[in-house]
């Protein structure tokens, strides 16, 4: 266990609070990546997913592009995108990017899918335009689903922001780089727990967010456990959002 | 392209070695969620503690856990068993929330008529509940096997010889053309697994696809 003591020193070592690669800076570094990139993600993402939530086009190609790319290594992306544009920060922000986005696409469009059809044709049974349907019933509602897929495409950004770090000078993971090279393992371990510990702050972070967007009287939050009365299929494995590749 | 069809070799044996990165943990993976999945269904107290857990380990980045193992069970970092155990640890993460899942989503009518036909404990899981469950058991492993393939790239980084050993030596080398192998390999591996999943629940499940559709059927009923 004297390798956590290690691990520990080195991340309390005033010395690395210090001049450039000070922790502070990689992760607000690492922070700031991971932010940047999903709001890219989410500009793309978000709009298009709640077409196809709405208008139930599409979907199938949804599908089949979120379930291929769980299959695309992030690695592999992000090398070959590195040696096209260069060593530098557009690397990781271009592949990265592609990554977030089935998460989040899936989030929109799952979330509208599983609101109840009934609930959708009594909004329209009472006159709701289209677009009163979209942002006042299915947006509200969807969103819960929507920040699901927010959190996983967070986490998968942050985890591979450290992967990032073997084609550009960002992040935490420089740390991990830097310990593998100079065969240095206090401070590869001390920065593995620093993103660890990242990863786990935010998982808390957005399952509180989570919970706290479910709209006021609805209980779609929790899933009950008796399924087979409900109206429609919860949204099935093919559509799951939680998963894709580190 | 003359890279690939010079390096066929090469390409070889690092899908060999992936293989033997991904295979293991994708079956140990759900050997160990069956248990601790069932239990998480089973016993309401333990499900809350269990599913938390179980979605804490999978937000772990897997780089960092690549290196920290090595610390915690001993094992070298290096070794291809130090990535096997961390992949098997995402596996046994995504797969006990799917099992859990699985198991409740068997109509609790169609229990109880078991129950009431003489089945229990042990036989009403094996006979009933398990079978039921099959078809999601089936979509969360397809997950797992794809996902895990494709995370077995990783190890590369730390010196785990795979296909991402297409990657990182491509990528210090400067040939695109290893990466873009690197990237077909490791996707048609994943693909070639969904389907040996697919084939595999069509041979044992056989029943599934005509019982396909349940929920439409309950609504034509009503």
């Amino acid at each position: 266990m004297t390798v956590f003591l290690d691990a520990l020193n080195w991340i309390l070592d005033p010395e690395n609070y210090l001049g450039a690669g000070a922790i502070p800076t990689r992760l607000l570094e690492h922070l700031v990546f991971t932010f940047v990139t999903l709001l890219i993600a989410s500009a793309i993402a978000v709009p298009l997913g709640f077409l196809i939530g709405h208008t139930g086009r599409g979907r199938g190609l949804a599908v089949a592009v979120s379930g291929g790319l769980r299959a695309l290594p992030t690695l592999g992306l992000l090398t070959l995108v590195a040696l096209w544009v260069g060593i530098g920060l557009e690397a990781p922000y271009v592949a990265l990017t592609v990554l977030a986005i089935p998460p989040v696409l899936a989030g929109a469009y799952t979330g509208f899918e599983a609101i109840d059809r009934a609930t959708i044709d009594a909004a329209r049974a009472v006159g709701m335009s289209e677009g009163q349907i979209v942002r006042k019933v299915e947006i509200p509602l969807g969103l819960p689903l929507l920040m699901g897929g927010l959190r996983s495409a967070a986490l998968q950004v942050v985890a591979t922001a450290t992967l990032a770090a073997y084609v550009a000078d960002i992040g935490l993971g420089r740390y991990l780089f830097t310990g593998l090279k100079t065969r240095d393992y206090a401070e590869m371990l001390g920065g593995s727990i620093l993103v660890i510990l990242l990863a786990l702050a935010l998982e808390g972070i957005f399952s509180v967010i989570q919970r706290v967007v479910v709209p006021q009287g609805v209980a779609v939050g929790r899933p009950t456990e008796v399924r087979a009365r409900s109206s429609r299929p919860r949204p099935g494995m093919e559509s799951t959002i939680a998963e894709g590749s580190k | 392209m003359t890279w690939i069809w010079s390096n066929l070799d090469l390409i070889w044996d690092r899908t060999l070695d992936h293989l033997v990165l991904s295979v293991p943990p994708i079956i140990l993976s759900f050997l160990i969620a069956l248990p601790i999945g069932w239990s998480a269904h089973q016993y309401r107290l333990s499900r809350g503690l269990i599913l938390t857990t179980v979605g804490l380990l999978y937000a772990i980045p897997s780089l960092p856990l690549f290196i920290v193992l090595p610390a915690i069970v001993g094992t070298n970092a290096r070794s291809p068993l130090n990535l096997v155990i961390a992949l098997t640890i995402y596996g046994v993460a995504l797969m006990v929330r799917v099992v859990s899942d699985g198991l409740a989503s068997v109509d609790a009518d169609v229990r109880q008529s078991a129950t009431a036909v003489g089945f229990s404990g042990w036989s009403l899981f094996w006979h009933v509940q398990l079978p039921l469950a099959g078809p999601v058991l089936l979509a969360g492993l397809r997950v797992v096997a794809v996902s895990t393939v494709s995370l077995a790239t990783v190890g590369a980084v730390i010196g785990v010889a795979s296909l991402g050993s297409l990657f990182t030596d491509g990528f210090q080398r400067g040939i695109q053309a290893e990466i873009v192998a690197g990237i077909i390999c490791t996707v048609l591996l994943a693909l070639a697994f969904d389907w040996g999943l697919v084939g595999l629940g069509r041979f044992l499940m056989p029943w599934s696809r005509a019982t396909r559709p349940p929920v439409a059927r309950l609504e034509a009923v009503k």
